[in-house]
C-alpha cells in the first residue's frame, strides 16, 4: 500500500522548505526529491512495483542522533520548531486597511491539525488595537436592571464554580472578500477568521443571579475596556442559557489579543459579540442599537433593507487540504481533509465533491463531534491527474444543508461592492493537471 | 428499589432542599456598588430614545472647529474621506443601488448613535477625552454635512433623538436560516 504523496504547501512555504532543505546534507535533499518522483511513478503504474520505480536511498545516521540536544532551560514558554515559521497569523492581503488598529488577522487553517487552534494563531479582530490590562486591577461591573449592582475583581470571578467547553468562534466577516470573485488565494484568507478551543470561565447566569435580575429585564449590554469600548446588546435569554464569562482558553489565561483577562463568550454566535476585555454588563429591557449593531454587523438585503441582530453563525465547512496555494505531488491517493461547524448544533454529515458539486459522497467525521464546535472530516480521494473542483458541504443536526453562494444570493443583497457578512457558501478549490490548487467560484 | 438506595436518594433530596432553602449559600464574592459610583463607566446611550444622553449642547459651527482640530487628520476635510477612513457624508438612497455608501447619514437609524460612538471611541488616539458639549457639536456637524439638520441647529439631549434619520425603519430582526439547500448526492447540476 502506498502512503499518500505529500502535498506541497503554498508557495510561501515552498520557499521555507527549500531553505530548510539546504541545511540537510545535499544527498538527503536529493533523496527527498527522488522519493517524490517515485510516488508519482507508482501512482501512474497503478501501484505495481516495476523496474522504473526508484527505491529509497540507503539511510544515514542523522546528526540529531549523534549529538546532545538542547538542555532544559530553567524556565521557558515553549515555541514551535524553527521549521514551522509559516504557521503564523497574517493580516488580510485583499481588503487592506490603511491602519492596523481596527483590523483583523487570520488563523492559518491550512496547517491546523485537529480541532484545537493554538492560542498564538487564534484569529484577531480589534476595533482599536490590543490593550495591556493588569488583571490585579481589572474590574467587571454588573448594573442596570438588577437588585444590587456589583463589582468583581478577577480573583472574585475565578473563585466561582467554573465550566470548560469546546466551541468554535468565527467572525461574521469571514469570507466577505470572496462572494462574487475568488479574491483570496489561501484557506487562511478565505476562512481564517475561525478558531476553536476549550473556553474556561463562569456562566453569565452565575454572576447575573448574584446581582439579581429585576422584573422586566430582557437584554443586556457587554462592553469592553479597549479604546473603542466595543459594545453589543445581547438577549438575556442567550446569556442565561449558555453565555460564559471567560478567562482562559486551551489551558492558559486568554492571550491579550483575545481579551485578557476577561471576555464574553456566546457559543455559536458571531465573534464580535464575544466582547473582549470585558469591563461592564448592564441589564435593560430593550436593545441599545449601538453603531456596532446598526451601521456595522448588519446584513444588506434586497430593496435597501438590513437584517439586524444576525448573531447565529450558519452551518459551514471547508476543505483545508488540498486548498488554495498548495500543490499536489502527482496523481494518486490523497486524503481530503477539512473542518465543519455550526452555530445551531452539531455537524451531522459532511459530503465532498471532486467534480464541482455534480456528484457527492459522504466523508468520515472524526470524533469528537461536539455542539457548536469545529469537527474534522476526511475522505479518501484517488486523483486521476485531471482537472478537479473540490467542494465540501455540511449538514447540521437540524437537517440544514450548507448552501451554494448562488442559493444565498437568491435571498440576500450580495454584489461586488458590498461589505457583506455571513458567507457560509460552499467553497470550491480547483486542481489543475499540474496539481496546482487555487480558489475558484464554481458555476 | 432496594431500601439502601432509597436511603441514599432520600439523603440527596434532603441535602438539595437544604441548599435551595438557604439563599445565603450564594458566594457573594462581588462587592455592592452604587449607580452613582459607576457613573464614570456608565456611558451607553440607548439610541432610539436617547436615554443616557447627558446635559450639555453643541452647534454646527463649533463642531466644524473641533472637527478640524481633532478629526480631520483621519477623516479628511468636511468629513469627505481622508488619510485613513472613507467618507462620512452622503450615500443616502444608495442602498438600493449596486454601490452602497455607508455613512452616519445613510446608515444610522437613530441620531444618538453619533453621540454614543464619538463619546466612547473618538478620537481614535484619545478616546473618552471629549466633553459632552464637544460630542454634541461634532454630532451636529456630521448631521449637517449629511443634510439632516440646518446650519443653525443645536444638538442636546432633547433635540438629538428627534433628528429624522433616513435609514430608520429599514432594519428587521434576523430571520435566518433563509436558505433551504437539499442534500443531493448525484447528478445534482
Amino acid at each position: 500500500m502506498n502512503s499518500p504523496p505529500r502535498i506541497k504547501p503554498e508557495p510561501k512555504t515552498e520557499v521555507a522548505a527549500a531553505s530548510a532543505g539546504a541545511e540537510l546534507p545535499s544527498s538527503g535533499r536529493r533523496h527527498f526529491l527522488r522519493k517524490g518522483a517515485a510516488m508519482a511513478g507508482t501512482a501512474l503504474t497503478g501501484g505495481a512495483v516495476g523496474a522504473s520505480v526508484a527505491h529509497a536511498a540507503p539511510l544515514e545516521i542523522a546528526e540529531s542522533s549523534k549529538s546532545m540536544g538542547k538542555p532544559i532551560p530553567a524556565t521557558e514558554y515553549g515555541v514551535p520548531s524553527k521549521f514551522e515559521k509559516n504557521y503564523v497569523r497574517v493580516r488580510t492581503n485583499v481588503f487592506v486597511n490603511r491602519q492596523n488598529h481596527s483590523d483583523w488577522s487570520f488563523t492559518p487553517l491550512q496547517y491546523q491539525q485537529g480541532i484545537v487552534t493554538p492560542n498564538g494563531v487564534v484569529y484577531e479582530r480589534h476595533h482599536n488595537g490590543t490593550p495591556d490590562i493588569n488583571p490585579d486591577t481589572h474590574k467587571l461591573v454588573i448594573h442596570g436592571m438588577v437588585k444590587q449592582p456589583l463589582v468583581f475583581t478577577m480573583n472574585d470571578i475565578m473563585r466561582y464554580p467554573s465550566v470548560a467547553k469546546f466551541y468554535f468562534m468565527e467572525c461574521s466577516g469571514n469570507g466577505l472578500t470572496d462572494w462574487t470573485k475568488p479574491a483570496s488565494t489561501t484557506v487562511q484568507q478565505t476562512h481564517g477568521l475561525l478558531s476553536c478551543g476549550q473556553w474556561v470561565g463562569v456562566p453569565f447566569s452565575t454572576l447575573l443571579d448574584e446581582a439579581g435580575l429585576a422584573p422586566g429585564a430582557k437584554w443586556l449590554l457587554v462592553e469592553g475596556a479597549d479604546g473603542v469600548g466595543h459594545t453589543r446588546s445581547i438577549p438575556l435569554e442567550k446569556a442565561m442559557s449558555d453565555g460564559l464569562i471567560v478567562y482562559a482558553l486551551n489551558g492558559e489565561m486568554l492571550r491579550p489579543e483575545n481579551g485578557y483577562p476577561l471576555r464574553a463568550f456566546f457559543p455559536g454566535w458571531e465573534g464580535n459579540v464575544n466582547v473582549k476585555w470585558l469591563r461592564r454588563i448592564k441589564v435593560g429591557d430593550q436593545p441599545w442599537h449601538f453603531r456596532s449593531e446598526t451601521a456595522r454587523y448588519t446584513d444588506p438585503m434586497p430593496d435597501g433593507k438590513w437584517r439586524q441582530f444576525s448573531m447565529e453563525m450558519d452551518t459551514k465547512s471547508v476543505i483545508t487540504s488540498p486548498s488554495g496555494g498548495q500543490k499536489l505531488a502527482g496523481a494518486g491517493p490523497y486524503e481530503i481533509r477539512g473542518f465543519a461547524w455550526s452555530g445551531r448544533g452539531k455537524i451531522a454529515k459532511v459530503d465532498v465533491s471532486v467534480d464541482g458539486g455534480k456528484n457527492w459522497r459522504e466523508a468520515v467525521l472524526e470524533e469528537p463531534v461536539l455542539d457548536k464546535c469545529m469537527t474534522v472530516f476526511k475522505a479518501p480521494w484517488n486523483w486521476d491527474g485531471r482537472l478537479a473542483i473540490l467542494q465540501s458541504r455540511a449538514m447540521d443536526s437540524n437537517g440544514y444543508v450548507q448552501p451554494t453562494v448562488q442559493e444565498i444570493g437568491a435571498h440576500r443583497g450580495i454584489h461586488p461592492y458590498a461589505f457583506v457578512q455571513h458567507h457560509n457558501g460552499i467553497q470550491s478549490w480547483a486542481v489543475t493537471e499540474k496539481g496546482e490548487v487555487s480558489n475558484v467560484i464554481a458555476s | 428499589m432496594s431500601s439502601r438506595l432509597s436511603v441514599i436518594l432520600a439523603a440527596g433530596v434532603l441535602a438539595g432542599i437544604a441548599a435551595s432553602a438557604n439563599a445565603q449559600d450564594k458566594p457573594h464574592f462581588g462587592k455592592p456598588i452604587s449607580e452613582a459610583d459607576i457613573a464614570p463607566w456608565n456611558i451607553d446611550i440607548r439610541t432610539p430614545d436617547g436615554k443616557g444622553l447627558p446635559p450639555g449642547s453643541g452647534n454646527v459651527a463649533d463642531g466644524e472647529k473641533i472637527y478640524n482640530v481633532k478629526c480631520l487628520a483621519c477623516h479628511g476635510p468636511k468629513a469627505a474621506g481622508g488619510a485613513v477612513y472613507g467618507t462620512m457624508v452622503g450615500g443616502i438612497g444608495s442602498f438600493k443601488t449596486e454601490k452602497r455608501v455607508l455613512t452616519p447619514g445613510s446608515m444610522y437609524p437613530y441620531a444618538p448613535i453619533l453621540y454614543d460612538y464619538i463619546n466612547r471611541a473618538m478620537p481614535m488616539d484619545k478616546p473618552q477625552t471629549l466633553t459632552p458639549n464637544e460630542v454634541y457639536a461634532l454630532s451636529a456637524y456630521i448631521l449637517n454635512l449629511n443634510g439632516l439638520i440646518p446650519a443653525d441647529a443645536v444638538m442636546d439631549a432633547n433635540t438629538l433623538p428627534k433628528v429624522k434619520m433616513p435609514n430608520a425603519g429599514n432594519f428587521f430582526v434576523d430571520d435566518r436560516p433563509d436558505t433551504k439547500a437539499v442534500r443531493c448526492m448525484s447528478n445534482c447540476r
